[in-house]
């Protein structure tokens, strides 16, 4: 008896279970385990991959050969781009902070199915070691993260594994995404209606239907494509009769919504960080959630803009930039809404505050110079340019990575029960700000000028602009660094910490332990009010 | 436990739905021989859908099942019914 009350007291990271040292972690289906795994292997790859990105940088410092020639600059960005999408932003927040925090934030127990989460990064694994045996035979692919069609069956590099590692790393995300349902709409505790429910589990409702639904897309397109290589079927391949634009529709039916799956958790996470560091209420609690529902269902109808210069027909180019300009609509209320939200409140700098705040502003520079790119004329002029690189980058980066680094120094606390050096923190966050700005703007100013994507070399007029971006990446990779080295040196060392809300927080998980225990409530919380009601 | 109430379908509604998608299966075939043009991809894809949703709705016990089921079924019906009306607007007017 005294032994079972023991157990529920300590912390799911001290919990003994059946198994012991590494096999507790890979075995457990405790959903903040799995979110932990989640996190630690993304830890890895976003090292690995931006490792590969500040070489192409120190490569495009000059013209002409620096340290790599036109081949392996091809693969470098190709891997750098697989790892970053289909490794890190597709999971990102909804695989590291959804396992985690969704069941205690709803206050239930665990995720509807423990041992298919479990599954779920098995499968994650899998596909990351079937897209890595790429690298190792034949020669590291070189079609670009997109796989275009021919290029993707006629490359006589090692695209296959690639193509099927990417496969495999879709059902990961499916699964996921069903498991999140399920869960919230099964296991919210008493008195947790949809309207009580906080931010982050619904944008993550928002994007695990996403995932359930657009994840297939990509998994026949890609598995079509091995077929073409494989078999020769001739749905791509012009010369069999097949179409390479119906290659980029498939394609893009899923990976522009895919950009939803990256950066809707992210906004729910900056829509919990921004009221409690405020100490204000959420301003538009409603149109935050319908916008969310708003952007995950528009979102799916605006793939082809990434088509403009493919050879669609005139009246689809107008209808799809035509949506593109409606999609921008319910991302700008939430940008009100978060404005509205700091406005006269009681602002409280702190890291996680610093992050939010730059995620708005390098998220509206994305955003517009996104409008710059749904616009037929312009897009004509700036396409396939580091124009569309450096709006990538302030999307996915901006959006996704800086909402994942607000989201981690603000849970941080309650999932390791210590806390970091807020000095270093802040120090990083400045640093890898001031890289980010000066890595990515000038490429704006290079795209405008013509300078292409995807090139290892460039004309002299464009070398201003590229030293000045690559002395950012450097920079950028400092900032990361003392970032990272802070956030796990103090995993281990940091603080101790048994407060349960160190932030001022209203939501449920404020309420559990720190860290939490195994199942993370001894009774089920019920819920009475709203979440963020500051009085 | 929930005690809810389980639907057992009766062995006449199970021989109904194969027959209907036996002749559902010989019209999809029938139809191949109508010179019908670009029509003909259609009435395949409407033979298709006819099909699947008598398997949803009686085989797969979406008419006894809680509604909710039958909302999200159509839903995501009505949404790639739109992607592919999306899709076609290129191709029908290139």
């Amino acid at each position: 008896m005294s032994e079972t009350i023991t157990s529920k007291h300590v912390s799911f990271l001290e919990h003994k279970g059946k198994y012991k040292g590494l096999l507790g972690w890979i075995l457990s289906t405790d959903h903040k385990r799995v979110g932990l795994l989640y996190l630690y292997t993304m830890l890895v790859f976003f090292s690995i991959a931006a490792i590969l990105g500040l070489l192409m940088k120190i490569q495009l410092i000059a013209p002409g050969y620096t340290i790599m020639g036109p081949q392996t600059y091809n693969s470098m960005f190709t891997v750098h781009g697989i790892i970053m999408i289909f490794i890190i932003v597709v999971p990102g927040l909804p695989a590291v902070f959804g396992n985690f925090f969704l069941p205690i934030m709803i206050g239930a127990k665990d995720v509807a199915f423990p041992k298919l989460n479990l599954a779920s990064w098995w499968i994650y694994i899998i596909g990351i070691l079937v897209v890595l045996s790429s690298q190792f035979v034949g020669g590291w692919p070189d079609t670009g993260w997109t796989f275009y069609a021919p290029y993707s069956f006629r490359t006589p590099t090692n695209v296959l594994p690639a193509l099927f590692g990417a496969f495999i790393l879709g059902f990961s995300s499916i699964l996921t995404g069903i498991n999140f349902v399920v869960t919230i709409h099964r296991m919210r505790a008493p008195g947790m209606t949809w309207f009580r429910m906080p931010l982050f589990p619904w944008t993550l409702y928002a994007t695990a239907w996403i995932q359930i639904l657009a994840t297939p897309v990509i998994g026949i397109t890609l598995l079509l494509t091995v077929m073409e290589r494989v078999l020769g079927v001739g749905v791509f391949d012009p010369t069999l009769g097949g179409d390479p634009i119906l290659y980029q529709h498939l394609f893009w039916i899923y990976s522009h919504p895919a950009v939803y799956i990256m950066i809707l958790p992210g906004m729910g996470a900056i829509s919990e960080i921004l009221p409690v560091f405020s100490r204000k209420r959420i301003y538009g609690y409603k149109a935050i959630v319908l916008s969310s529902l708003a952007i995950a269902f528009v979102g799916y109808f605006v793939w082809g803009h990434h088509m403009f210069t493919s050879g669609m027909s005139g009246r689809a180019l107008y209808a799809f930039s035509f949506l593109t300009f409606i999609v921008a609509i319910p991302s700008a209320i939430k940008v009100f809404n978060w404005v509205a939200t700091m406005h006269k409140g009681s602002l409280n700098f702190q890291t996680p505050f610093y992050w939010a705040v730059s995620f708005i502003f390098v998220f509206m520079i994305g955003g517009f110079s996104g409008l710059t790119l749904g616009s037929l004329a312009t897009n004509v002029h700036v396409h396939d340019t580091h124009f569309v690189v450096a709006h990538f980058h302030f999307i996915v980066f901006g959006g996704t990575g800086y909402s994942f680094m607000a989201a981690l120094h603000y849970w941080y606390p309650k999932m390791f029960g210590r806390m970091y050096d807020r000095g270093w923190a802040n120090t990083g966050w400045a640093v890898f700000f001031g890289g980010f700005l000066t890595l990515y703007l000038p490429m704006f100013g290079l795209g405008m000028q013509g300078m292409p994507r995807r090139y290892y070399d460039y004309l002299p007029e464009f070398h201003t602009g590229n030293i000045i971006s690559s002395l950012g990446a450097i920079l950028m990779i400092v900032g990361a660094i003392i970032v990272i080295v802070n956030l796990v040196r103090s995993a281990r060392y940091g603080e101790k910490t048994s407060e349960k809300n160190p932030w001022g927080g209203k939501t449920l998980e404020w309420e559990t332990d720190t860290p939490p225990t195994l199942e993370n409530w001894e009774d089920l919380p019920t819920v009475e009010e709203r979440p963020y009601e500051y009085k | 436990m929930s005690e809810e109430k389980q639907h057992i379908s009766s062995y006449t509604s199970h021989i109904l739905v194969l027959g209907a998608l036996l002749v559902l299966t010989a019209a999809s075939v029938a139809v191949t021989s109508l010179e019908m043009g670009k029509y003909n991809t259609l009435v395949a894809m409407l033979i298709a859908g006819t099909k699947a949703g008598i398997v949803l709705t009686w085989f797969m016990h979406l008419k006894f099942d809680n509604k909710i089921f039958a909302i999200f079924t159509v839903a995501v019906i009505v949404l790639f019914l739109l992607v592919l009306y999306v899709t076609f607007f290129d191709y029908s007017y290139r």
